[in-house]
């Protein structure tokens, strides 16, 4: 009963096609797979759970925030135009935050910018005691104590940290702690194009 | 298994303190207004959770845009306003039904377009059928 | 020193499998007997030696050895017992080795039971087992060692998450996997037939029961983690076109197709390179769901520090097993001759109709799960595909297939008069439409959608039924004569129709669960009541809780429905003291028509506790359902085709006059 032998001569069966043709129909599925497998290992270089802030490029949002309990000088919009600065987002109970600090603390004496704190959803105490014991980086600091301000920049998590233009505009957004490493790979550079261009 | 923690511990991380799915204190009087927001709410997607909307997660930041989108429907917002009012700021990631833009056009045509193909696979595969000829198959064994 | 042993065994493991791989598939190639027979043998001492490393792990977790790496993350002794040997697969490495432990299961199984296969056939399917062996023990030992030591050992772990201590989730790996790993058998039996190069219409039936098998596990697998998530996570949800779903769903739609194809492969000699493929696409989701789950590729919590090795390492399994048997499938799929011919209505073409509205629905929710990836790959933004998709782009490709689920089984093989089978339908349709009514009536949301399901539910349960009162010639005959045709009816039947009546109740759970439920949600004080749906909930009082590992309150409520007592509820707010995270229990009761579902939470602030209540009609139908479905399947396995050689699968192929188109074989 052998009705499939391997059998090299074409069956009437095939009504339309040539035998060259249903190869390519076979053909389909590897190298859709090929197509997908191409994606896969880019896929493995991402991160699917970071989403990128859609107001790169933008001037930030309007705001005017009173300081941090036990500093005097609040965040507005305003404050941010004039020269290139940091907004970082920050929480007393956010233990990434903690982790992010002293690198917070290094980066303010150099100088180098001046950083804008955004206090997120905190308790006046809790901040004023975070500060007061960690030490505080900031110039600036905005208490946002329902958090609005922060969705209005499109904040999901802490830390985040932002990097704004002279002109106010956003230009760059970078997600969770950051450090010497990432801050030298990621941000110095685009600081440095600012100040090349605003030498112009 | 990974899956199974991996959705349980998004979920997790999606329960903080004492909020939980639309409270009663958020809910609008107005109830049409209050249907608008759910509507709204169910496709809008809670950005620190798995895969819920922000209808039914417990995390802060769901709660949040409720209480926002609720205060913008009663502002006089349309349902296309406070949607947009969100996208403006975290992009369409947050909408769990994917809008219909260049980028998703492929998406959106793709199940159409497979539909389409398999109905012209089949006619072609019948017509194939019909046209062969019966007494082939009484040659078989 | 268990534990080394069990990291020795694995090492052994390894060696047998890359044997297993080789040595049968040149003996089959050769044709000499001898090397082909160490099939049987490999597989068994495969398994055992994987056993026995699955034992040691166990043994580890039992004994709460924290000096093991693995145990000390996923484990703490004040677990209970239970948990702690479901513990063994509730973290990455130990789901690996339950993996392994079911191919080699199924490997010596089919060793052992295979023994009327053709002894070419069974040596290469056995060597393709080893093959997948090799590739996933290596992934073990080189990325994912579960024996991995501690030093210093901690004095107590991590605690494995409370979400996951639960009776549900504890079975719903394992049955998950026997689905994913039993699909190997069938892309084994696709991977053999294109390398000798034919299918015989055998092939159909020697291939069906395996697959079988998986595709039970599978549903069952699927319905309890979608039954946990219902009773677990607080708010009845319990689908949520999660990619972790998709990714065991898509499985399952592919094995679906592949069940029903072999079927025509069986009978008629035809559709072969489709199922050829269809089992090559099967097990490749499988695969796939593995990568996806496992690599971070797509949105999900890493519950572990994300190794990109293990991620590179799996893609590589994916395009040696997937791309190296597509590839084969490109250069010889075309050589597969098929032999039978049917006309446009008949039994054949309906099952081409099943099959390709299922390889629809498939590649529809391949598409959206992996949509975002292509998005980010491509740069072009960032988007997300959620619920809303899938179910405005999967449900119009399923509202068809199970149309043509209730006439499918009405069609003959070969030619079918369309005139005869419509004549049968009238009553079914006109039922149909009268429940489509009803449907729209009942709907609290969508009442379009919700008259479309109870349509389709009552279209192809009548339509079920019908057939099968057909067959035995209910009501035209005496009691006696029908009684005698069911007696005789074989067990496929049996199973069909359970399985396809199966899927009626679920498409109707399906409807009545989202469309239907009532959700009231407030703050309540002790003493108040809140009607929900006709059932009367009553605040009887809060109180609090103290667990072996977790401190909690638990809030009661009594539920009456026209005055007397339904039932009392006790939802509770659990938080686990080791690793201090909240939990919800929500209390349910199941009524055959509905479910009543309390949930309490916090106190607010005003006084009086926030609660949700539900009722949630016919969601019990969905796992009534499923088990249906798998029940279906079960006795459609114990067919007495699946007993030995049974020649008489032969009829269908010679030709025969219009007569044909019995079931039985």
């Amino acid at each position: 009963m052998k009705s499939d032998v391997i059998d090299k001569t074409p069956l009437e069966l095939n009504a339309d096609g040539t035998e060259k043709k249903s190869k390519t129909v076979f053909m389909l599925p590897v190298l859709i797979f090929a197509g997908l497998s191409i994606a896969f290992a880019i896929g493995l270089t991402l991160n699917p759970k970071e989403i990128p802030s859609v107001l790169i490029g933008k001037e930030a949002p309007q705001f005017d925030l009173s300081p941090v309990q036990g500093r005097e000088m609040g965040l507005k919009m305003t404050d941010l135009m004039g020269q290139i600065s940091l907004v970082n987002v920050f929480a007393s109970w956010c233990t990434e935050c903690k982790y992010e600090h002293p690198f917070l603390m290094e980066l303010s004496q150099k100088k180098i910018l001046p950083i804008f704190g955004l206090n997120y959803k905190d308790q006046p105490n809790d901040a004023q005691d975070w500060l007061d014991n960690l030490g505080d980086p900031y110039t600036r600091t905005g208490a946002d104590l329902n958090g609005r301000v922060a969705i209005d920049w499109g904040v999901y998590g802490v830390p985040e940290t932002f990097l704004v233009g002279p002109d106010g505009r956003i230009i760059h957004k970078h997600i969770g702690g950051l450090n010497w490493e990432k801050f030298n790979q990621e941000i110095l550079p685009l600081i440095t194009d600012l100040q090349g261009n605003s030498a112009e | 298994m990974i899956k199974i923690i991996m959705f349980a511990l998004g979920l997790l991380f999606s329960v903080q303190m004492s909020a939980y799915a639309v409270n009663p204190d958020e809910v609008l009087k107005n109830p049409v207004l209050e249907n608008r927001a759910r509507d709204i709410s169910k496709n809008l997607r809670c950005l620190v959770c798995q895969n819920q909307s922000i209808d039914e997660s417990n995390a802060d930041l769901a709660k949040d845009l409720r209480v926002l989108v609720r205060e913008r429907l009663a502002a006089g917002d349309s349902d296309q306003e406070v949607i947009d009012f969100v996208v403006d700021r975290y992009g369409d990631y947050v909408l769990l039904k994917p809008p219909l833009k260049p980028v998703t056009y492929v998406l959106w045509s793709g199940p159409a377009l497979f539909f389409l193909l398999i109905l012209w696979i089949g006619f072609r595969l019948f017509r194939r059928q019909a046209q062969i000829s019966q007494p082939k198959e009484g040659t078989v064994q | 020193m268990i534990t080394e042993l069990g990291h020795f065994a694995l090492i052994l493991a390894l060696f047998v499998a890359v044997f297993q791989a080789i040595v049968p598939m040149v003996g089959a190639h050769r044709g000499d007997s001898r090397w082909m027979a160490t099939s049987g043998p490999s597989a068994f001492i495969q398994f055992v030696l994987i056993f026995s490393a699955f034992g040691a792990l166990t043994h580890g977790y039992l004994t709460s050895d924290f000096s093991i790496a693995n145990v000390a993350r996923n484990s703490h002794s004040l677990k209970p017992i239970l948990y702690k040997i479901s513990g063994v697969w509730g973290n990455h490495e130990g789901s690996l080795l339950l993996w392994i432990l079911i191919l080699s299961l199924f490997g010596m199984c089919l060793a052992r039971f295979g023994r009327n296969l053709p002894a070419s056939l069974r040596a290469r399917v056995i060597a393709v087992q080893g093959m997948i062996a090799s590739g996933f023990l290596s992934f073990i030992l080189f990325t994912s060692n579960p024996f991995e030591r501690l030093y210093p050992p901690p004095i107590d772990g991590n605690d494995l998450n409370p979400l996951l201590q639960d009776p549900g989730l504890a079975l719903h790996p394992p049955f998950l996997y026997l689905g994913y790993v039993g699909f190997s058998i069938a892309f084994a039996f696709a991977i053999a037939a294109l390398i000798e190069g034919r299918v015989d219409p055998a092939w159909g039936r020697w291939v069906r029961p395996w697959t079988l098998a998986a595709w039970i596990c599978l549903t069952l697998g699927i319905a309890l983690g979608s039954w946990w998530a219902y009773y677990e996570l607080g708010w009845g949800g319990w689908w949520f076109w999660d990619p972790v779903e998709n990714a065991s769903f898509m499985p399952w739609l592919a094995g679906t197709a592949l069940l029903h194809s072999a079927i025509v492969v069986e009978k008629r000699d035809t559709l072969k390179a489709w199922t050829i493929l269809l089992a090559i696409v099967t097990f490749s989701l499988s695969l796939l769901g593995t990568f996806l789950v496992r690599s971070g590729v797509l949105t999900s919590v890493h519950a572990f520090a994300s190794d990109p090795k293990r991620g590179i390492f799996v893609l590589l399994l994916l395009l040696i097993a997937v791309g190296g048997s597509l590839t084969l499938f490109a250069i010889r799929g075309s050589e597969l001759k098929t032999q039978g011919l049917f006309a446009p209505i008949s039994r054949e073409s309906g099952l081409v109709i099943n099959n390709l509205l299922l390889s629809a629905a498939t590649a529809t929710v391949l598409l959206g799960t992996l949509y975002p990836l292509f998005v980010d790959v491509l740069q072009v933004g960032k988007i997300s595909v959620g619920a809303p998709f899938f179910n405005s782009t999967f449900v119009p490709i399923m509202a068809p297939l199970v149309f043509m689920m209730g006439i499918g089984p009405f069609l003959k093989w070969k030619r079918s008069d369309a005139r005869a089978v419509g004549q049968r339908l009238y009553v079914v349709l006109f039922v149909s439409l009268a429940f489509g009514i009803y449907g729209w009536t009942l709907a609290t949301t969508e009442p379009v959608w919700s008259a479309i399901g109870l349509l389709l539910s009552a279209w192809l349960f009548t339509a079920t039924l019908v057939e099968f009162v057909d067959k035995i010639k209910l009501f035209r005959t005496t009691l006696s004569n029908s009684w005698n045709k069911a007696r005789r009816l074989p067990r496929s039947t049996y199973g069909m129709t359970l399985a396809h009546a199966g899927v009626a109740i679920v498409i109707a759970g399906i409807t009545g669960a989202s469309m239907w439920q009532v959700e009231k949600i407030q703050i309540m004080e002790i003493g108040d009541t809140v009607n929900v749906a006709g059932y009367d909930f009553k605040l009887m009082g809060v109180s609090d809780q103290q667990g072996p590992n977790y401190t909690g309150m638990r809030g009661k409520f009594e539920v009456l429905k026209d005055g007397k007592l339904y039932t009392i509820l006790e939802p509770e707010k659990r938080t686990y003291t080791v690793q201090g995270r909240p939990t919800t229990e929500a209390a349910i009761h199941s009524g055959l028509l509905g479910d009543v579902y309390a949930v309490i939470a916090d106190p607010s602030e005003t006084g009086g506790w926030i609660t949700r209540l539900y009722y949630k009609p016919l969601i019990l139908w969905l796992w009534v359902g499923a088990l249906m479905l798998a029940l279906g399947g079960l006795i459609s396995m114990r067919d007495r085709r699946f007993r030995l050689g049974a020649p008489s699968a032969r009829k269908a192929v010679t030709a025969r006059p219009a007569t044909v188109g019995q079931e039985a074989s």
